[in-house]
């Protein structure tokens, strides 16, 4: 087991499993808010869906209106569970806020694989 | 982050959910940018208010946020919507649009936000003061305040400049900061720039090289104006017929220019050296004009520093606008739809475009976009009349930019802006042709774009 203490963005509690990008998220074009799936062309994680995942990635990429996708993802049910940021930016934080996602930044995002089980609590980032 | 005891009953839910939320997004906005405080705001311009942007995310979350009760505690005044609020069936908005959109700003105006519906609130009597702190979001609408009149605001999302509405709090970052004000680039001018068309085209090259740097503009040639100076508003400063044939651009060459700094690069504050109020204090920084005589684009130098930690500035010379207007203008010859006004118009555009319309028909649909406020003085003073008369439609409320255009039926645009200009591929699907308004008014007349081209054809 690994705590990875990082900076709450959004203070929150969650798990889930991990689903890891190498590369920034775009929410607004790049994940449709129908279906939680991972639409933006030769991203590394098309076509996977981020749903109920913790979702761990670089950073925020893209248009502001990408925190209104986040929000409809969680009212679609779809969102991400938790989402881990190496360093987060306001698309992503103030999407996370209004959706009330727990997040978590600042944290060496190179130590979580994709299929770690991963729970996000306040600052700590606890990956098994 | 040092919050204040009010700041931080807020924070902690003591004034309810909704403005919990709203100080949480100023807070993380400050913690993730490195504030040590937050600061008062003026007012707030929230941007994201057109359905065609927000989708059904951003009004199911407007709609929340508004039947929570939430209110605004500053004046707060909305971006352009995606269509007029008065005449939507004119511009063919489908009426399935018109009712999402309607709902947008009726949420939007429970919560208290002014639906002035512009992105030019300081020409509709919203003018902030030099020095004062806002959180504004439309791009144009940043650059001008920050670089024109020395208001400070970065450049905010939608919900976050809700959130500082709602708490009459932003996170004193960035453009909040003198040191962030500094020049990052020095750009030398040395071409003539008589219209607002050569304004937006420079805008479009600077804010290409530039991203979210500071440039400070040096502009070295003589720009003899094409139009008299009476129908154009200059800013700042003396209106002798001297001053105005030299160097100090109009309103609208200022609009026109930052407008396109915001739209190729993330440009929200620039000097204007004899032009802008800030940019006496960077001169020593920037060194003395025209003291470097390389015709190279791109170059480093390290220019007059007032102090040793002062960075250097990156140098770009610019010495003909050819490759702006190429980048910007499709290959056209006819054109069925001409859109003037963005940023939206000012009088003084609505007073050229009437002048040049008065005796004709237009044959293509020709839109001039400009604010409720700004439209009822032209009507009053007869200018939307004339321009109604040879067919042109004067809307308010909205823009080329955030309207649904792509649905439209449109094939080929004209625009004197080099923001739409720069967006119309993109955003409504329209190849388009970039140039003066005169140009522009042509087009629209004769449904040819008749002008000189990039290409120096007829």
């Amino acid at each position: 087991m690994k705590r990875l203490r990082g900076r709450a963005i959004c203070r929150g509690k969650a798990q889930g499993t991990a689903l890891v990008s190498p590369a920034a998220i775009g929410f607004l074009g790049g994940v449709d808010p129908d279906t939680g799936i991972v639409v933006e062309l030769e991203h590394p994680l098309h076509g996977r869906s981020v749903a109920g995942r913790v979702l761990v990635f670089p950073t925020g990429k893209g248009s502001t209106v990408g925190s209104y996708t986040l929000y409809r993802l969680c009212k679609n049910g779809l969102a991400p569970t938790a989402i881990v940021n190496a360093r987060s930016e306001a698309i992503v934080a103030v999407g996370a806020i209004i959706s009330s996602i727990p997040m978590v930044d600042l944290v060496d995002v190179s130590q979580i694989r994709t299929g770690d089980a991963v729970t996000v609590d306040g600052e700590d980032v606890i990956v098994d | 982050m040092r919050l204040t005891a009010e700041e931080r009953a807020m924070l902690e839910g003591a004034e309810g959910p909704t403005v919990r939320k709203a100080m949480q997004i100023v807070v993380a906005l400050g913690e993730i940018y490195d504030a040590v405080e937050l600061v008062a705001v003026g007012s707030a311009q929230i941007a994201g208010v057109s359905y065609k942007n927000l989708g059904e995310a951003g009004l199911e979350f407007l709609e929340e946020w508004a039947t929570q009760g939430t209110c605004t505690r500053v004046p707060a005044f909305a971006n352009p919507a995606g269509m007029d609020l008065q005449r939507w069936r004119e511009m063919g908005i489908p009426s399935e649009f018109a009712r999402q959109q309607q709902r947008v700003v009726n949420a939007l105006a429970s919560m208290g936000v002014l639906l002035t519906c512009t992105c030019t609130p300081y020409l509709v009597g919203h003018v902030p003061r030099a020095g004062e702190h806002l959180a504004w979001g439309e791009s144009s609408a940043v650059s001008f305040a920050n670089s024109v009149l020395a208001a400070r605001t970065n450049r905010e999302g939608g919900p976050s400049a809700l959130a500082a509405a709602i708490t009459g709090r932003t996170a004193a970052y960035g453009l909040h900061l003198t040191e962030k004000r500094r020049p990052t680039h020095r750009i030398q001018v040395r071409c003539p720039l008589p219209n607002e068309a050569d304004y937006g085209a420079l805008g479009y090259l600077v804010g290409r090289q530039v991203g979210d740097g500071v440039p400070y503009f040096q502009l070295l040639a003589e720009s003899p104006r094409e139009v008299p100076a009476p129908a154009a508003s200059t800013f700042g400063g003396s209106r002798s017929r001297e001053e105005s044939s030299l160097r100090r651009p109009t309103q609208e060459q200022l609009m026109a220019l930052g407008a396109a700094m915001g739209a190729s690069g993330a440009v929200a504050l620039h000097h204007i050296e004899g032009v802008t109020p800030e940019a006496a204090q960077w001169a020593g920084l920037a060194g003395r004009s025209g003291s470097r005589s390389s015709t190279a684009s791109v170059q480093a130098c390290g220019a007059a520093a007032d102090a040793s930690s002062d960075p250097e500035l990156i140098e770009i010379a610019i010495d003909s606008l050819e490759e702006g207007y190429a980048a910007l203008n499709s290959p056209l010859d006819e054109i069925d739809f001409v859109s003037l006004g963005c940023p939206h118009s000012t009088l003084g555009d609505m007073q050229r475009a009437a002048a040049l319309l008065d005796g004709h028909r237009v044959k293509a649909t020709l839109w001039i976009t400009t604010s409720r406020g700004v439209r009822e003085t032209a009507e009053r003073q007869g200018l939307v009349a004339r321009i109604e008369a040879a067919g042109g439609r004067v809307f308010a409320d909205t823009c080329l930019v955030v309207a649904p255009v792509e649905d439209l039926g449109f094939k080929a645009m004209a625009t004197n802006s080099a923001k739409a200009a720069f967006y119309a591929p993109g955003h409504s699907g329209l190849p388009r042709r970039f140039g003066t308004l005169q140009q522009c008014i042509r087009a629209a007349i004769k449904g040819r774009w008749a002008g000189r081209d990039s290409r120096g054809l007829a």
